[in-house]
C-alpha cells in the first residue's frame, strides 16, 4: 500500500483536481448528500425540535420548552411506564452482554481452534438465524414454546426437566427473560463472527512463543488472546447497546405494541409506538413521541459517547 | 494425526450449538407440509405419505396476496440496493480520491449515520411523507432505506476503493479521459467484489424491517412480506397449517440466498467491516 502511494507523489502536479473543489466532486457527492441529509439528518433533528412543542386537538402547535420531557420523568401517568420500559431495556441488554456475547466469545474461541474440521459449515449454519427476519423469528419461538404444541414441554421431558416448563411468554416474572432469550438465539451470530474474526488476525508465533514460555490453555487464552481481542469486545458492546436500545419488532411480534402481560416486556422502542400511535384509549401524540425519541436518542448517544471516550480510548489497539 | 478427545468435545459442543440454532427453523419447515393432526401429534416427525399436505400453502395463497407481498418486498430491495451502491460509491470515491476542505467533517457527517438508528426521526419521517404524498407507496420506503443504508455502505466502499492502484487513474487522466469516465468505466467496474458485501449488509436489514412498513406503508397493497406474514398471522393466529406455511414462504427465500451468498458475507464480516 505504502509503497503506490509513495510512487504516486511526483504525479500530483499533473492532477491538479486533487488539490482544489471542483464541480465534479460536488456531483459525485451530491445525491448521497442530499438523500442522507434529507431522510435521516433532517427528520432526528426536527425530532429533537419537535419534542420541544406541544399540540392541542386542533393539530395547532405551541413551543413548550422542556415541559414534555418535565411530563415524562415527573407525570405520574407517564414516568412509570417511562422507567419501567427503560429498566426493562437495561435488563434486556444485561441479558444480551453476558449471554449473547458470552456464548458468541465461547463459540468464536471454538471455531478459532487451529485445524478445525467443518468450521466453515458451523459458522454458516450457526449465523443462519441471525439472517432471518426478527418478526419471523418472534413467531418461530412463539409456536415452539406454545403449550398447545407442546414441543418445548415434551423436549424438556425427555430432558427429565418437564416440571420446568410453564408459559414462560406469557407469565409476568418470566416474559421479559424469554423474550430476551430469543433475541439472543437469533443474535448470538454476530459476535460470534466479529470475535472469530479478531481472533484470526493474532498471528500464530505469539501464541507460540506463550506456550513455549510455559503458559497452558487458559493462562493462553486469559493473558494473551482476551486483552488481543478487548477492542472488538468494545466495539460489539457497543453494537449490542444500540441494537437493543432501538429494538421493537420481536416485543411488536411476539407481545404486540402493548407488551403485555401488563407491560412486563415493554421496551423504549415500543413504548415510542404507542406514545406516536396511541394505543386502547389514549390518543397518539406527535410531539410526546418526538419527546420519546428524542430520549431514546439522548440514552444511545450516552452510550456511544461512553465507549468512545471512555473504553474505546483505553483500550490499546495493537497491530501486526 | 490421531483424533484427540479434546477434538471431540468441541466437534460435540457445535454440533449441539447447530442443533439449538437451526431446530426451531426445520421443525417449522416439516410441520408446514403435515396435516393438522400429525402437526399436534408428532411435531419431530417428517412429513411421509399419510400426513403430507400443503393445506397451509393453499390458504395462505387464497386469503393473502402473498405474490404481491414478495414482489414489494423484492422492488424496495433492489431498487435500494442499486441506489445505495451506485449513490455510495459515486460518495466514497469522492471522499477517498479528492482531497479538499471540509472533506473529513463530511466523512465524520456521514458516519453519524451509522451509529444513530434514522429510526428516532420516525415522527418527522412520517410528517414528510404525509406532505410529500408519499404514504402507503413504496418510494418512501425506498428513500428511507436509501438514507439509512448510505453510511455504512460509504465507509465499505470507501475503504475497497482506497486499495485500488492509483497507476490506473493517474493514466487515465494523462490520457485526458474525464473525471466522471474514469469512475463510471474503471472504478464501478473494479469495485463489484465489494458490492457483494455492502449488498449482504444493506440487503438483510431492508428485507426484514417491521418498523419503516407498519409506520409508512401498513395498506393498499403495499405490504412487504414482513408485515405481510405478521398482519396474515395476527388473523390466522389459530389456523396452525396456514401460520406455518406463511413462515415457511417467507423463510425460504432469504434460506436460499443465505446458502449461495453466505461466503459473501462471512468474507465481509471476517475481512474489514470492523477493525
Amino acid at each position: 500500500m505504502t509503497d503506490i502511494t509513495a510512487s504516486s507523489v511526483p504525479v500530483t502536479d499533473v492532477v491538479p483536481t486533487r488539490s482544489r473543489f471542483s464541480i465534479h466532486i460536488a456531483v459525485f457527492l451530491a445525491p448521497a448528500l442530499a438523500i442522507y441529509t434529507l431522510f435521516s439528518i433532517y427528520p432526528l433533528i426536527d425530532t429533537i425540535r419537535l419534542s420541544l412543542y406541544a399540540g392541542d386537538e386542533t393539530g395547532a402547535r405551541s413551543f413548550v420548552g422542556l415541559q414534555n420531557f418535565y411530563t415524562l420523568l415527573t407525570d405520574p401517568n407517564w414516568s412509570g411506564q417511562f422507567w419501567n420500559a427503560f429498566s426493562n431495556n437495561l435488563i434486556f441488554f444485561a441479558i444480551h452482554m453476558v449471554v449473547q456475547n458470552g456464548i458468541g466469545l465461547g463459540l468464536a474461541m471454538l471455531l478459532s481452534l487451529p485445524r478445525l474440521t467443518g468450521g466453515s459449515v458451523y459458522r454458516t449454519l450457526i449465523f443462519l438465524p441471525t439472517m432471518l427476519s426478527v418478526v419471523i423469528i418472534g413467531f418461530i419461538w412463539q409456536l415452539m414454546l406454545n403449550p398447545l404444541w407442546g414441543i418445548a414441554p415434551s423436549l424438556l421431558k425427555a430432558a427429565g426437566l418437564g416440571s420446568l416448563f410453564g408459559p414462560w411468554l406469557g407469565q409476568e416474572s418470566t416474559a421479559l427473560l424469554t423474550v430476551s432469550l430469543i433475541s439472543v438465539w437469533q443474535f448470538v451470530g454476530i459476535p460470534m463472527m466479529l470475535i472469530y474474526a479478531a481472533l484470526l488476525n493474532i498471528p500464530d508465533d505469539l501464541l507460540d512463543a506463550a506456550t513455549v514460555d510455559g503458559a497452558g490453555p487458559f493462562s493462553v487464552f486469559w493473558f494473551v488472546r482476551l486483552p488481543l481481542i478487548l477492542p472488538t469486545l468494545g466495539v460489539v458492546s457497543v453494537l449490542t447497546f444500540v441494537a437493543n436500545f432501538n429494538a421493537f419488532d420481536l416485543i411488536y411480534a411476539i407481545k404486540g405494541a402493548l407488551a403485555g402481560p401488563n407491560f412486563s416486556t415493554d421496551i423504549l422502542g415500543t413504548f415510542f409506538y404507542r406514545t406516536f400511535f396511541g394505543f386502547q384509549l389514549q390518543v397518539g401524540s406527535p410531539t410526546m413521541g418526538a419527546a420519546v425519541a428524542t430520549a431514546m436518542l439522548i440514552i444511545i448517544l450516552i452510550g456511544v459517547l461512553i465507549y468512545l471516550f471512555g473504553v474505546q480510548r483505553k483500550l490499546q489497539r495493537h497491530s501486526f | 494425526m490421531t483424533i484427540r478427545p479434546g477434538r471431540i468435545a468441541v466437534h460435540i459442543a457445535l454440533i449441539l450449538y447447530t442443533i439449538l440454532a437451526l431446530g426451531p427453523i426445520f421443525l417449522i419447515l416439516i410441520n408446514a407440509f403435515k396435516t393438522r393432526r400429525a402437526i399436534f401429534a408428532d411435531p419431530l416427525g417428517l412429513p411421509n405419505g399419510q400426513t403430507w399436505t400443503t393445506i397451509g400453502f393453499d390458504r395462505v395463497f387464497a386469503n393473502s396476496d402473498f405474490g404481491l407481498y414478495f414482489f414489494n418486498s423484492l422492488t424496495v430491495t433492489v431498487v435500494s440496493l442499486v441506489l445505495i451502491v451506485l449513490i455510495g460509491a459515486m460518495a466514497a470515491w469522492a471522499l477517498t480520491e479528492y482531497r479538499f476542505r471540509g472533506n473529513t467533517l463530511l466523512s465524520l457527517y456521514l458516519a453519524i449515520g451509522i451509529m444513530v438508528p434514522i429510526r428516532l426521526g420516525s415522527v418527522s419521517i412520517l410528517r414528510m411523507m404525509v406532505e410529500l404524498n408519499l404514504v402507503n407507496t413504496l418510494t418512501a420506503l425506498i428513500l428511507v432505506y436509501v438514507a439509512q443504508g448510505l453510511p455504512l455502505a460509504i465507509l465499505i466502499l470507501g475503504e475497497f476503493i482506497q486499495q485500488i492502484p492509483k497507476d490506473l487513474r493517474d493514466a487515465a487522466r494523462c490520457d485526458g479521459v474525464s473525471e466522471y469516465r474514469i469512475f463510471f468505466s474503471i472504478i464501478l467496474p473494479l469495485i463489484s467484489p465489494a458490492i457483494a458485501t455492502v449488498a449482504v449488509f444493506t440487503m438483510v436489514p431492508v428485507w426484514n424491517d417491521l418498523w419503516f412498513p407498519l409506520i409508512l406503508a401498513p395498506g393498499d397493497g403495499k405490504q412487504t412480506i414482513t408485515l405481510g406474514v405478521q398482519q396474515f398471522i395476527g388473523q390466522y393466529v389459530t389456523d396452525w397449517n396456514a401460520v406455518l406455511a406463511s413462515l415457511t414462504l417467507a423463510i425460504a427465500p432469504v434460506l436460499v440466498l443465505y446458502l449461495l451468498f453466505s461466503r459473501y458475507l462471512v468474507r465481509g464480516l471476517t475481512a474489514g467491516a470492523v477493525k
